[in-house]
């Protein structure tokens, strides 16, 4: 936990200086008749997040904070795999929704964590997984004219905005 | 007499068959949301705020706002029945809710936790009512100065007195501010933090991906890690005897809970405070004025009706800044202004006067609310007991799923969506750090009234920070958020300095 804390104070660092460097593509200063310039207020509360990292940094060193003086791991074995298999499975939901569109991608990644994360039976997963994508379906699509992204199927859609709107 | 008048058209508007439907709908969800462990107001309008496109604004809110009360009154059933929070707000009612269940007196900590909900509901409603119109009509005269003071008293709160680590909330708070100016500036219409010139950077975050992303894919994350998959339920027995014999218990209880909806509702109105410090306060002073303190911890019906009653209580009271100012008094809050702003609704004072139907059915609705969530909540006890044995595996992929889909629907971007995946992994990653995330949500909903604030300000006054400080309305404002800005160091230097010279002297 402790070369976490300073690691992500570091990298938060890094960040704030970036954002700092990006506010200056507009004026910070004042400019005559019109006020503070467009990079007045990300610029100061880039320096304020700056300041606070090294603020941070400063209770690593005295570790007066309560992960700096934590010799538990950051992540142990359970949260390492969790993070992997949830944070991934929802990375790749999300990336399927490229190629398989959304309502489908999201029936693939209940079959996924239900079934082999969760270790429920076929019927439950199939029950779930299943009416999932048709009621986002019918409310997102047909309800709301949302229309959510279909991917390569888009073919396959055409017809049921035929039948639907 | 005007206001029973105004109070009563609120009442015709509640009661138009959509907006009653909704409100018992926003209930129900709401229970089962707030009963749900992991998840908690915040996470189900965050996560639901994109559906309510379906219905008119006003609507809208009313559900969302019935929603906000019904998981006040749910959380109370997994603290009591699995002993681990339904949310954060609930934490308090652990302490005495689950040594109740574990003494066979289930029923008795639901039935007390959900009557002390809706005195603690009632009560802050009428106060809200008495209160409103009149911290409105002086917010009437608020220019850019008295704006922007407001803005840094809200996060000045956060940083004196969330008990959080003051640099890692400042931090948030900075960030969440800093997010809102992405895109373009909002005075010159330049673009503005255009971040390594990725295009879905031109135009605005919207407050939603960082909110779905918190508190829809980080906090399931969370759960998923603390909760270990680990529950053990209790047994609830309810009988009619049994009921009616509990009734009287509760009744003698009354200090307890007038004490939680008093204390409940002041400290709800401020931003950083809410349910959560609201109900473990109200604990705190129950033990306190206790004949025999000793009892608390063992199931003391006080230690469960003192939370619960300031829980629902603080709810209705971080909804008065929000309606009146223009600030919001919890997270839940800040999503709800930030919708209020999506359907065209500019929160703040002048609501009152421009949009009296849509201010007065939503305090109305707060009514309504409040007393169909007492009637669900004992009715269908069982139900919710029932839905408490959903595996974590099936509601969290559904949470993820649901966070997608809604993400997508608010910005209709698959950039907004990716944003949304790093935003809640990266929030849920600072968090283990003790990074506050409630501030950050906070200061994306308030960054883009701030920021014009503080320019406009400036601009009237030649640059002189002064203007902050000798207006009548702005000044003391300003000053109460510098002392609470610096409440933490001056009770550092008193701390070790004052007390330390006394104790020397001693």
């Amino acid at each position: 936990m402790r070369r976490a804390e300073i690691i992500t104070a570091a990298l938060m660092a890094g960040l704030s200086l970036y954002l700092m460097f990006k506010s200056m593509e507009l004026p910070i200063g004042w400019i005559p008749g019109e006020g503070p310039g467009g990079g007045f207020w990300p610029f100061w509360l880039a320096a304020c997040m700056f300041g606070s990292t090294v603020w941070i940094a400063i209770n690593w060193f005295r570790r007066s904070s309560p992960p700096s003086q934590s010799e538990e791991p950051y992540l142990d074995s359970y949260a390492m795999k969790m993070f992997i298999l949830v944070g991934g499975g929802v990375t790749g939901m999300i990336a399927l929704v490229e190629i398989i569109g959304m309502h489908l991608a999201a029936a693939v990644f209940l079959i996924y964590y239900i079934r082999f994360l969760g270790g429920h039976s076929w019927k439950v997963t199939l029950g779930i997984a299943l009416p999932t994508p048709v009621i986002t379906f019918l409310f997102f699509d047909i309800a709301l004219r949302k229309f959510l992204p279909t991917g390569l199927m888009d073919p396959l859609y055409i017809p049921l905005y035929d039948i639907f709107l | 007499m005007e206001l029973l008048g105004l109070l009563s058209d609120g009442f015709l508007v509640a009661f138009e068959p959509l907006n009653l439907g909704l409100i018992v709908l926003g209930v129900v969800v709401g229970l089962f949301v707030g009963a749900m462990p992991g998840l908690g107001s915040v996470n189900g309008v965050a996560i639901l705020l994109p559906m309510t496109f379906l219905v008119p604004p006003a609507s809208a809110i009313m559900f969302l706002a019935a929603l906000y009360y019904g998981a006040m009154y749910g959380g109370a059933i997994s603290s009591i029945m699995l002993g681990i929070p339904g949310a954060s707000t609930a934490v308090a009612t652990t302490f005495d809710g689950r040594p109740l269940a574990m003494q066979g007196e289930a029923d008795k900590a639901l039935i007390a936790a959900a009557l002390a909900s809706f005195a603690g509901g009632t009560i802050s409603v009428i106060l809200f009512t008495l209160f409103a119109p009149p911290l409105a009509s002086v917010a009437l005269d608020f220019g850019d100065p008295e704006i922007f003071a407001l803005m840094i008293l809200a996060f000045a709160t956060f940083v004196g007195l969330s008990g959080d680590d003051i640099a890692k909330t400042i931090f948030s708070i900075c960030i969440g501010m800093v997010m809102s100016a992405i895109g373009f500036d909002i005075i010159s219409g330049e673009p503005r933090l255009v971040l390594f010139d990725l295009i879905g950077f031109q135009s605005k975050i919207n407050f939603l991906v960082l909110a779905i992303g918190i508190y829809g894919i980080g906090e399931m994350m969370w759960t998923i890690e603390v909760s270990r998959g680990e529950t053990m339920m209790s047994k609830a027995t309810i009988t009619w005897e049994r009921t009616m014999s509990n009734l009287k218990i509760i009744w003698g209880t009354w200090k307890a809970w007038l004490m939680g909806s008093g204390l409940g509702f002041f400290v709800g109105i401020l931003p950083a405070a809410g349910a959560t410090p609201g109900s473990l306060m109200a604990y705190g002073v129950a033990k306190m004025t206790s004949k025999d303190p000793s009892r608390f911890g063992k199931g003391a019906v006080e230690g469960v009706v003192a939370p619960e009653a300031a829980n629902n209580a603080a709810s209705t009271g971080s909804m008065l800044p929000m309606l009146t100012l223009g600030i919001p008094g919890s997270p839940t809050t800040a999503v709800l202004l930030g919708g209020m702003v999506i359907w065209g609704l500019q929160p703040g004072p002048r609501l009152f006067v421009t949009e009296t139907d849509f201010v007065w059915g939503l305090i109305a609705s707060l009514y309504a609310a409040n007393l169909f969530a007492v009637i669900i909540n004992i009715a269908f006890i069982p139900l919710f007991l029932w839905f408490l044995r959903t595996p974590f595996t099936i509601l969290a992929p559904l949470i993820f799923v649901l966070s997608m889909v809604g993400g997508y629907a608010s910005t209709e971007r698959m950039f907004d969506v990716w944003l949304m995946l790093i935003l809640g992994v990266g929030g849920y990653l600072m968090r283990k750090l003790d990074y506050p995330v409630a501030p950050a949500v906070l200061a994306i909903v308030l960054g883009p009234i701030a920021e014009p604030a503080l320019r406009q300000s400036l601009l009237i006054s030649g640059g002189d920070a002064m203007v902050f400080f000798n207006r009548p309305i702005a000044g003391p404002i300003t000053i109460i958020a510098l002392v609470l800005l610096f409440l933490p160091a001056i009770q550092f230097v008193w701390r070790k300095y004052v007390r330390g010279a006394k104790q020397t002297a001693g």
